[in-house]
């Protein structure tokens, strides 16, 4: 029997299982704080019990953007790594270490949020201070964020020692990449937590260097974003080509793809910081012309892609220039939800080449543009690609099936979500063109013709925000009949092969030293002038301030 | 792994003789996109 | 490792593109001169006073020369300081004729601000201990709302002023 439909020890699916029940209970809890929070800056609802608004948007950017994307994306690796090199015993009571180590961080810090100690949204900017709790609880999301990387470094060490002279499989070299990005980039957020943000908070340091807190947020904040779009692009190269019946279009492709997102994904964090005083703006443009590199390997897979695609429909047989696009397999809602999701990814990346184009960032630098932006690169292509994986992963995990009435059901979700989506973020990109601004509660301001137009598009998000809390509550219903409900049965885990007579991987794709060395040689580039001058012409530094948040 | 479909046993061809005008002409599209979105909010950057 | 030549072709044409990007903003940035607000001067923000631009009687709007206007504003949670009128009453209107060139300066006392002049170009970082500046000509008339577009706590949707370009 297939690898594909073997399914996993009891043990090993209860560990995946875990992240995907913290995944979605978090996008339930989060959801309904996107939802609520559309409905304020409509200006047609107050939210009951003085609860500030705020402190919502604290939880849905915490929960959604570091909790929800970081169970699921760890619980999906690690069953990619599971399935590829496989897991000993030992490295799987490490990974429920970090299981449960994140799991309490975040604990520690929804607690936090949600007494109102913490309303100072997933950024944190100093000098506004939280309860030390927040910061310690975001320590431990990202330690055990650590422990399940090194969990996935040894399961791949270990694979290449009883496989000498193999290459290690495209999915687990894709994971590898990942969380050695992810490991390189949290090492800037650790810097700013543990040394700057827990001693201030406490009252040990008097005073923060605002300015450098932010830079080494943003050195974390950019390779965050592709912390969350690697995990899509694995399902993209390797799985989706199984899915509609095809091969892998390019395994070295993909490899080399993957590893110039590690070289690139790091040295750009200045390209969020644009705007800001203090920041030499030589650096900035050369930071700037580090985060066009990073274009290029989504150009790659944008053709790889369709590639895969047409190159699947012609061997089954059509020969008319977009015959195969008709034959795909729109109604399997594992191919028809990332699909979506690889559409949104067009206007989300030639709008990320917009933001990142220096002087142009004043357009749209913190108008609601930005969240526009982001609501259809991470809350579209990266979710409708996690749904359409988790399609296929739960039951999977649990020993059900996707039944056709869950099939359609996720068909209806993949399409109010769409819907949903298109409305919302479409009046946010609009709304911020006109300048209006992002991160703000129901404000008329001075009036004028300028704020009702902006109230106009207000109105508009509150619409789609309702309709994609209405695909949230699909999806996880859904979720929940996959996990204890669905029939039993063994569905297939999708990974797909390369050609029989494909070309052989070069070996340096493999050679981890030097990617290595050349992503910390490019961050060493990006960030030792503009950090040092940072540092020499520190201002004095900022007292902390509670009372503005409410504290 | 994956012998699962039976549709994908034909021969299969060298990558470079795959016949990709599809995807030659969806890519450039994609590229025309990117080129109109850009320069449209170039000019508004210049006008305001 | 061998690549399709229709993809050499994107790849080409896709390349190509973003280094006309760049030649572009790099053009308008080193010889043209428009960089994003840069500005790398510190202050301290427990004692804005002591720098003579946040004097509080050298807030608002001042014409330094025919068509040239200074504007220096104090942001804090949650308010900008434009000055005071002759009446000695909070000035919330910077009123600027149109086509002049404007320098907007601009520091925190406490928290990091936003300072965007919605619909222009002016939008900055406002932070504690730096002093943010932006040179532009207002080429368009109208009545532009001035917006806080960085969280600085409760009641940061309340943080507003306006600037109206006139004929």
């Amino acid at each position: 029997m297939s690898k594909n439909y073997l399914l996993f020890s009891k043990q090993e699916s209860r560990l995946y299982m875990a992240f995907m029940h913290v995944t979605f209970a978090s996008l339930l809890i989060g959801g309904l704080m996107g939802l609520l929070q559309t409905l304020v800056r409509s200006g047609k609802f107050t939210l009951p019990f003085g609860i500030d608004y705020y402190t919502l948007l604290t939880v849905h950017g915490v929960i959604l953007g570091l909790v929800f994307t970081t169970f699921f994306i760890i619980g999906f690796q690690n069953s990619l790594m599971g399935k590829t090199v496989g897991i000993s015993d030992k490295q799987r009571k490490a990974a429920w270490l970090a299981f449960w180590i994140m799991l309490i961080g975040t604990a520690m810090a929804a607690v936090t949020i949600l007494v109102g100690q913490a309303s100072v949204l997933y950024t944190f900017y100093a000098p506004l201070r939280a309860h030390p709790a927040f910061y310690i609880g975001l320590t431990f999301v990202v330690v055990g964020s650590w422990i399940a990387a090194f969990v996935n470094f040894r399961q791949l060490y270990v694979w290449k020692k009883a496989h000498k002279g193999e290459k290690s499989p495209l999915l687990a070299f894709m994971v590898v990449i990942n969380m050695i990005m992810w490991f390189i980039a949290t090492l800037g957020l650790a810097a700013t937590v543990i040394v700057q943000f827990i001693p201030w908070s406490l009252g040990y340091a008097e005073t923060i260097n605002v300015l450098l807190s932010r830079t080494l947020f943003w050195y974390f904040g950019h390779p965050l974003v592709y912390f969350w779009l690697l995990p899509a692009y694995m399902a993209w190269y390797a799985i989706i080509p199984k899915i509609i019946g095809g091969k892998i279009f390019s395994d070295s492709l993909a490899r080399l793809a993957f590893i110039l997102f590690l070289m690139f994904s790091i040295p750009v964090g200045l390209h969020h910081q644009l705007t800001e005083p203090g920041i030499d703006p030589t650096w900035k443009f050369i930071q700037v012309i580090l985060t066009f590199m990073v274009i290029i390997p989504s150009l790659m897979t944008a053709f790889s892609l369709f590639a895969t695609f047409e190159a699947a429909g012609r061997k089954k047989g059509f020969t008319s220039l977009f015959g195969w696009f008709k034959k795909l397999p729109w109604k399997d809602v594992r191919f028809l939800a990332p699909f979506i999701g690889m559409l949104a990814f067009i206007p989300g990346g030639a709008g990320g080449i917009i933001n990142a184009s220096y002087q142009m960032n004043a357009l749209v630098h913190n108008t609601i543009w930005i969240t526009g932006h982001f609501h259809l690169t991470v809350a579209t292509t990266v979710v409708l690609t996690f749904f359409g994986i988790t399609y296929w992963l739960v039951p999977h995990l649990t020993g059900r099936r996707l039944t056709p009435k869950l099939n359609k059901l996720g068909i209806i979700q993949a399409f109010v979500w769409t819907l949903g989506m298109a409305i919302m973020s479409g009046s946010m990109h609009i709304q911020g063109l006109i300048g209006g601004p992002r991160r703000s509660s129901f404000s008329e301001y001075a009036g004028g013709e300028q704020v009702a137009t902006w109230l106009n598009y207000q109105l508009a998000q509150a619409v789609g925000g309702t309709i994609l809390f209405i695909g949230i509550i699909l999806m996880v219903y859904i979720f929940i009949q996959l996990s204890f409900f669905a029939p039993r049965g063994v569905e297939e885990f999708p990974i797909a092969d390369e050609e029989e007579d494909a070309e052989k991987s070069p070996k340096i794709l493999e050679n981890w030293y030097l990617w290595i060395a050349i992503t910390i040689a490019l961050i060493l580039f990006a960030y030792t002038i503009p950090m040092f001058d940072i540092m020499r012409h520190s201002p004095p530094g900022s007292v902390p301030f509670d009372w503005p948040i409410g504290r | 792994m994956g012998k699962g479909n039976p549709k994908q046993q034909q021969p299969s061809q060298n990558e470079s003789s795959i016949n990709l005008k599809g995807t030659f002409i969806s890519v450039m599209l994609l590229g025309i996109f990117i080129l109109i979105a850009w320069f449209g909010l170039y000019a508004l950057f210049l006008s305001r | 490792m061998h690549l399709h030549k229709y993809e050499k072709i994107w790849l080409t044409l896709g390349l190509g593109s973003l280094a006309l990007f760049l030649l572009i903003i790099g053009f308008a940035a080193f010889w043209k001169g428009t960089h994003p607000q840069s500005h790398i001067e510190t202050i301290d923000p427990q004692n804005v006073e002591a720098y003579e631009a946040f004097k509080p009687e050298n807030l608002g709007v001042r014409e330094v020369a025919d068509g040239k206007y200074i504007v220096n504003m104090v942001a804090s949670a949650f308010n900008y300081d434009f000055g005071t009128d002759i009446d000695e009453k909070a000035v919330k209107t910077i009123r600027i004729p149109k086509d002049s060139t404007v320098l907007y300066q601009i520091t925190s006392k406490d928290v990091v601000h936003g300072f965007q002049v919605a619909g222009t170009n002016v939008n900055m970082m406002v932070e504690p201990g730096h002093i943010s500046r932006y040179e532009t000509v207002m080429k368009n008339t109208g009545t532009f709302t001035v917006v806080c577009n960085e969280y600085c706590g409760v009641g940061h949707h309340q943080m507003y002023g306006t600037v109206e370009v006139y004929e």
